[in-house]
C-alpha cells in the first residue's frame, strides 16, 4: 500500500521533484536526494583521480530502482558488471556510443527528452551556446543531467550540483595477497543554489558486497597521512593497536588476507 | 462464433505437430509445437532454457506476412458461410451467426459445418500434410466466443446468455491486459466470475473506463464497447490504383499514404478506431473485403501492419484465394469507432509510459547514430569483465517487459570486484620490479619479483602501492582457435587508482580502471 500510495501521490512542482538516492548519499546530499533539473558533475581530486565513474552509477542507482530510465551516453568502457555490482537495475539502462562532435548536443538533447537520468562522459569540445541550450532542456524536461568526470572548464558554468572524490583507499589488498574488495572514499558535495556550503563524508564505493555504504571515518592518524606519533601517555593504554598500524594497512584491522578466487 | 488455430505462428511455417519447433520473438518463445510442449517448452521461455529442455528443438524466427498469408485460406472458407469476417490476429476470427445458423439449422448444425471447412481448408493449405486442427466455439460475444474455442476440443456452443455462466470459472489471466490482472489479483481476485460479482460502479470508480471493460467481458455481456458507432463516410481512405498493384512491396507504400490519411482524419475528430475494414478491388471487378479488429483502438503502425497482412494474404497466398487481377481500388474504411481518450495511463501503467517514453528518445538517437549505437544490456555471463554482458540493440528489443536478469552461475575465475571502466583492446603497459627489470609470470603463475612501478602507453610511471595475483585463466584449451591463456595482476598505484593488469602473449595490458 505504501508502493502504491507513493505513486499516486499528488504532483508537485518540478523543482521539489526529488529523485531518490541511496541511503549513504543521501545524507550527504543537501536536498537528500537528485533534484530534477539540475546539472549534476561527479569529478575526482587531482591527488586521487579515480572514482567519477562509480560515484556517477551510485548517485544514479536509487533513481533507477524505484522506476527511472537511465542512459550513459559517450562513458567508453562502461562497466555494466561493476555497474550492476553497485546497485544499478539494467533493467532500465540505455548505452549510447560516443557520438560525434558535430550532432552531440543533438544527441543528449534527445536522451533528456525520454530518460530522468543522462549520464555523459565528456564531449571533445562543446560550445558555450549549445551547452546553454542543453542546460535550458535539462530544467524544462525535469530530468537530472550527471557529467562523469568532466574536465573543469568544459561546461561554461558550475555544475548546480557537484560531488567529487578527494581520496581513495582500497582495502582487503596487500603486497601480493588478497584482493580489491573494498574501497572507502572521500566525498566532498558542493555546487550552487542550497548546496554552496560544501559537505564531507566517507562512502564505500563499493563495500565488500559491493554496494554502497557510509564508511567510518579513518582515524585522525590516516586522513592527516603522517604516521602515528609514538607517544607514551593515554593513547597508547585507550587505544593500543594504534602505535604499530601505518598508513598502508591501518584502514582494514578487520581484513584478513582474503582467499586467492581460484581458476 | 470464433474460429481458432492455436500456435498459429509456428504451424504458418508448415512445421508437422510431431516435430519440436517453437516461434522465437525477442529470445522467449511466443508460440511452439505439441511436440515440443511435450518436452517441457513452455511459452514465455527463454531461448536456452527452452533448449536446454528439448535439445532437438527447431527455432524459428516470428514472420506475421507468412502467419497472414496461411489463415487467409482458412477465413476465405469461414467467409463461405457468412459475410464481413473478422481478423483479430492470425489464427484467429470471428463471424456473426444469427443469419447462417438459421439456414443450417442451428448453432450445431453451422459450427460442425464450419469446422469440416476449416479442417479441409487447413489440409489442403500445404503440400506437407496440412497445418493440424482448429477449435470452433460460438457465445454471445467475441470474448466468450474465443474462450469457447479455445478451451474445448469438440466445437462448443454455449447457450444464447449462457456466457457468463460459461467464462466465471475462467482463471482472470484470460483478461489480455497483464497490469489490470496483476492489481485485481494482489486484490484477491482469482476467477473471471470473481471479477464479474463485483458491482459495476465500483469497478468503475476504481479503475476507469478499463476496469470497465475488463467487467463487461468477465460478465459475458456484449463486449462492443458501449459508445461504438458506425463511422461516416467521408472517414473512408480510399485510392484508385493506376497501374494496378500485382505485388506487395508495391503496396507497402500506397497502405502507409492511406493509414497516415485514416489516422489524420480520425484523430481531427477525435476518434480511434477498433474495427477496420480493409477493401480491395481487382481489374475484373472482383471485391475483397476483410475485417481487422482490435481491443485496444487500432493506431497508425497498427493499421499499416493488418493492411501489409491482409495484402500478402491476398496476393501471396495459395491459388484458390488470390484475385484474378491486379488491384485497382484499395480502401481502408473504420466500421467501428470510438471516441479517442488519448492513452489510458492508470496508476499500473505509469511504468510502461516511461519505458514507452525512452524506446521513443533512444529511436531519435538510433535514427542519428545508427542502430548499433544504442544497446541495451543482456546478462550473458563470463570470466572477463566485458563478458558479463553484451549489448543489444535497443530497437530489437521490448524496453518496458524486459529483465536484464543477473549473471548467477559460478564463473570459476571470475573476479570479486569489476572495474568501473573497461579497456578493449588493453592498453599496452610495462610493469617493472625495484631493478627496473620487466616484470614476468611463469608457467607456474608465479611472479618473478614483486611489481614496483607500472607505465601505461603515454603516460608517466606510477609507484604500485599493493598488488594481489597474479591470478592465471586458461580458457577453452580444448579449442585451438578460441583457446585463451592469461595471468591478471590486480594494483593500486599512487592517490588509490587500482587497475586490473592482464598478461597476454608474453606483454602486459590494462583491462580496466576501479574509476
Amino acid at each position: 500500500m505504501a508502493a502504491l500510495a507513493e505513486r499516486v501521490r499528488p504532483l508537485v512542482l518540478a523543482a521539489d521533484q526529488l529523485l531518490p538516492v541511496v541511503d549513504a548519499l543521501a545524507s550527504l546530499l543537501p536536498r537528500g536526494g537528485l533534484v530534477r533539473g539540475q546539472v549534476t558533475a561527479t569529478a575526482s581530486h587531482a591527488a586521487s583521480p579515480t572514482g567519477a565513474t562509480s560515484l556517477a552509477v551510485a548517485l544514479a542507482a536509487g533513481a533507477v530502482s524505484s522506476g527511472s530510465w537511465a542512459a550513459v551516453v559517450g562513458v567508453d568502457g562502461f562497466g555494466l558488471a561493476a555497474a550492476h555490482d553497485l546497485g544499478l537495475s539494467l533493467d532500465r539502462v540505455a548505452i549510447v556510443a560516443a557520438p560525434p562532435p558535430a550532432s552531440w548536443p543533438t544527441v543528449v538533447a534527445a536522451l533528456l527528452d525520454g530518460f530522468d537520468l543522462v549520464l555523459v562522459g565528456p564531449p571533445p569540445r562543446l560550445a558555450a551556446t549549445a551547452a546553454r541550450r542543453l542546460g535550458a532542456r535539462v530544467r524544462e524536461r525535469g530530468a537530472v543531467l550527471v557529467q562523469v568526470g568532466w574536465p573543469p572548464g568544459r561546461w561554461p558554468e558550475p555544475a548546480e550540483l557537484a560531488v567529487t572524490v578527494e581520496a581513495s583507499v582500497w582495502e582487503g589488498i596487500g603486497q601480493g595477497w588478497g584482493s580489491c574488495r573494498a574501497r572507502r572514499v572521500a566525498v566532498a558535495v558542493g555546487g550552487r543554489r542550497g548546496a554552496d556550503r560544501p559537505r564531507r563524508g566517507w562512502l564505500w564505493l563499493p563495500d565488500e558486497h559491493g554496494r554502497v555504504t557510509t564508511a567510518p571515518a579513518p582515524d585522525e592518524v590516516h586522513e592527516l597521512g603522517g604516521r602515528p606519533a609514538l607517544s607514551i601517555v593515554a593513547p597508547v593504554a585507550r587505544r593500543p593497536s594504534r602505535a604499530w598500524r601505518t598508513p598502508a594497512n591501518s584502514g582494514a584491522p578487520a581484513a584478513s588476507p582474503a582467499p586467492r578466487p581460484s581458476s | 462464433m470464433a474460429v481458432w488455430c492455436g500456435d498459429w505462428p509456428v504451424r504458418a511455417w508448415g512445421v508437422p505437430p510431431g516435430q519440436a519447433a517453437a516461434v522465437l520473438v525477442a529470445n522467449r518463445v511466443l508460440a511452439c509445437t505439441p511436440a515440443a510442449r511435450r518436452a517441457g517448452v513452455a511459452v514465455g521461455l527463454r531461448r536456452r532454457e527452452a533448449q536446454g529442455r528439448c535439445p532437438e528443438l527447431v527455432t524459428l524466427e516470428r514472420d506475421p506476412a507468412r502467419e497472414a498469408r496461411a489463415f487467409e485460406p482458412v477465413v476465405a472458407a469461414v467467409e463461405t458461410f457468412a459475410p464481413l469476417v473478422e481478423v483479430g490476429e492470425p489464427g484467429l476470427c470471428a463471424v456473426g451467426t444469427r443469419g447462417p445458423s438459421r439456414y443450417h439449422g442451428g448453432d450445431e448444425a453451422l459450427v460442425a459445418a464450419v469446422h469440416r471447412a476449416v479442417q479441409g481448408a487447413l489440409r489442403g493449405g500445404t503440400g506437407q500434410g496440412g497445418r493440424g486442427g482448429c477449435r470452433v466455439g460460438v457465445a454471445d460475444g467475441w470474448f466468450a466466443a474465443v474462450w469457447a474455442a479455445r478451451r474445448s476440443v469438440p466445437p462448443l456452443v454455449v447457450a444464447p446468455r449462457g456466457s457468463a455462466v460459461f467464462l466465471a470459472p475462467l482463471p482472470l489471466t484470460s483478461l489480455d491486459q497483464p497490469d489490470l490482472v496483476e492489481v485485481l489479483w494482489q486484490l484477491g481476485l482469482r476467477t473471471l466470475g470473481d471479477l464479474a460479482a463485483l458491482p459495476e460502479s465500483d469497478v468503475l470508480g476504481r479503475f476507469g473506463p478499463a476496469g470497465v471493460h475488463a467487467h463487461r467481458l468477465a460478465r459475458g455481456d456484449d463486449d462492443r464497447p458501449l459508445d461504438a458507432r458506425r463511422p461516416p463516410p467521408e472517414l473512408w481512405a480510399r485510392r484508385t490504383l493506376d497501374p494496378p498493384l500485382e505485388r506487395v512491396d508495391q503496396a507497402a507504400f500506397v497502405v502507409r499514404a492511406l493509414a497516415d490519411e485514416l489516422g489524420e482524419r480520425l484523430d481531427q475528430l477525435g476518434l480511434a478506431c477498433t474495427r477496420l475494414a480493409v477493401e480491395a478491388e481487382t481489374e475484373h471487378g472482383e471485391s475483397l473485403v476483410r475485417l481487422w479488429r482490435d481491443e485496444g483502438a487500432l493506431h497508425p503502425a497498427a493499421v499499416v501492419e493488418r493492411a501489409r497482412w491482409q495484402l500478402e494474404g491476398w496476393l501471396d497466398g495459395p491459388a484458390a484465394v488470390r484475385p484474378t487481377g491486379g488491384l485497382v481500388n484499395l480502401a481502408l474504411v473504420p466500421h467501428e469507432v470510438v471516441p479517442a481518450r488519448g492513452r489510458q495511463l492508470g496508476f499500473w501503467g505509469s511504468e510502461t509510459q516511461t519505458a514507452e517514453r525512452a524506446a521513443r528518445s533512444l529511436a531519435r538517437v538510433a535514427a542519428l547514430l545508427g542502430n548499433e549505437a544504442v544497446g541495451v544490456p543482456e546478462a550473458r555471463g563470463g570470466r572477463h569483465p566485458g563478458e558479463q554482458y553484451r549489448l543489444v540493440p535497443a530497437g530489437v528489443v521490448e524496453l518496458g517487459e524486459r529483465t536484464v536478469g543477473v549473471v548467477e552461475l559460478p564463473w570459476p575465475g571470475r573476479l570479486p570486484c569489476w572495474p568501473a571502466r573497461l579497456v578493449d583492446p588493453p592498453t599496452p603497459t610495462e610493469v617493472v620490479d625495484a631493478e627496473g627489470v620487466a616484470v614476468h609470470v611463469s608457467g607456474r603463475a608465479v611472479l618473478s619479483a614483486p611489481p614496483d612501478r607500472v607505465r601505461l602507453e603515454g603516460g608517466a610511471w606510477s609507484a604500485v602501492e599493493a598488488w594481489a595475483g597474479p591470478w592465471p585463466v586458461e580458457e577453452r584449451w580444448w579449442d585451438d582457435e578460441a583457446r585463451r591463456r592469461q595471468a591478471r595482476l590486480q594494483v593500486v598505484l599512487e592517490g588509490g587508482v587500482a587497475r586490473l593488469l592482464v598478461l597476454e602473449g608474453g606483454t602486459w595490458g590494462c583491462t580496466g580502471t576501479y574509476d
